[in-house]
């Protein structure tokens, strides 16, 4: 086959893909936004036994999810920079982690601010609250192990272990309502069973959760090109095109 | 239509506290985060474009 993949494994060669692609994500980020609130606010009807309290939903469940599903992606390319050694597969999981941690902190916030009307506590330590913070702490593990080595490729290889034990955290979030009694309720969405809420509900919360996909995909991808610029600094490419068209764009 | 009036609308049914700090929170961190971005961003091409420049002017 001609076209050679590892291309694509290349900083110099994503970097203006990347730059490409963000801007496409972030405004599909922003009208997906702008629907799934307008079918939040003005569609979907009053809850019958939360009353209002109920639309933190429409953050809250979208922000819980991809606080997990980009743990597994970041483990996922962290796995494939150990096995292929391959630098790009850490800045892409090194990109993800920060939007992760941001997800992870809206969906305990949001979860405290609906708890406390709801439950009549901000905090509870079941389970799922628990692994959900818990996951905030990898994140931030994560993070700061990464900054703490000098060395660049041994920063990646001890952070990229430390993501790959933490993935076992993961299903326990997920499962954790099946398996402990917890306050917090079971899944309202699952492939296998009927949702138990209202269909303009669910559309609202579908809507929001694809936004914030969108809006995940978008934020890590500009993440990517600024580490991918701060660690190819003295690549020639970078000295010879990107700062000077930088300087000549700001002149 | 839920709302019959914007005081209703910000009210919630009593719950406006809970679900605006819910959206106001997400929103501002959110902002955050971009604003970060765009900043480590200008940072690190400024760093590099002063050192091609200084390195061009000693040689």
């Amino acid at each position: 086959m001609a076209l050679n993949l590892w291309r694509f494994a290349s900083p110099q060669v994503i970097y203006p893909i990347a730059g490409r692609m963000a801007p496409m994500f972030m405004a599909a980020a922003l009208v997906l936004g702008l629907v799934g609130l307008y079918i939040g606010f003005f569609v979907a009807p009053t809850d019958f036994q939360q009353g209002e309290s109920y639309r933190i939903i429409f953050i809250h469940v979208p922000a819980a999810w991809m606080s997990m599903v980009i743990y597994l992606a970041m483990a996922f390319w962290c796995a494939v920079g150990m096995i292929m050694n391959t630098r790009l597969s850490f800045m892409m999981a090194l990109a993800l982690a920060p939007t992760g941690a941001l997800m992870t902190f809206i969906a305990l916030w949001t979860g405290a601010l609906w708890g406390k009307p709801t439950w009549g506590a901000w905090w509870v330590w079941d389970a799922r609250l628990t692994s959900e913070l818990i996951l905030l702490f990898l994140y931030i593990g994560f993070m700061s192990l990464h900054a703490a080595i000098d060395d660049v490729r041994r920063a990646d290889r001890a952070a990229g272990l430390l993501a790959l034990v933490g993935v076992v955290n993961v299903p326990i979030i997920y499962f954790s309502v099946q398996w402990w009694n917890t306050l917090h309720q079971g899944a309202s969405v699952s492939l296998t069973r009927a949702p138990s809420m209202a269909t303009t509900m669910l559309t609202g919360m579908l809507i929001m959760a694809l936004a914030a996909w969108m809006y995940s995909i978008a934020a890590s991808l500009m993440r990517l090109r600024v580490i991918i610029l701060e660690r190819e600094a003295d690549a020639d490419w970078v000295r010879e095109q990107i700062a000077p068209a930088w300087r000549g764009a700001r002149t | 239509m839920n709302w019959g009036s914007a005081a209703e609308f910000f009210a919630m049914g009593g719950y406006g506290l809970f679900v605006w700090g819910s959206y106001a929170v997400s929103a501002a961190v959110i902002v955050a985060e971009l604003a970060l971005l765009v900043r480590r961003r200008r940072t690190c091409l400024r760093r590099i474009s002063r050192r091609v420049t200084s390195e061009k002017s000693a040689s």
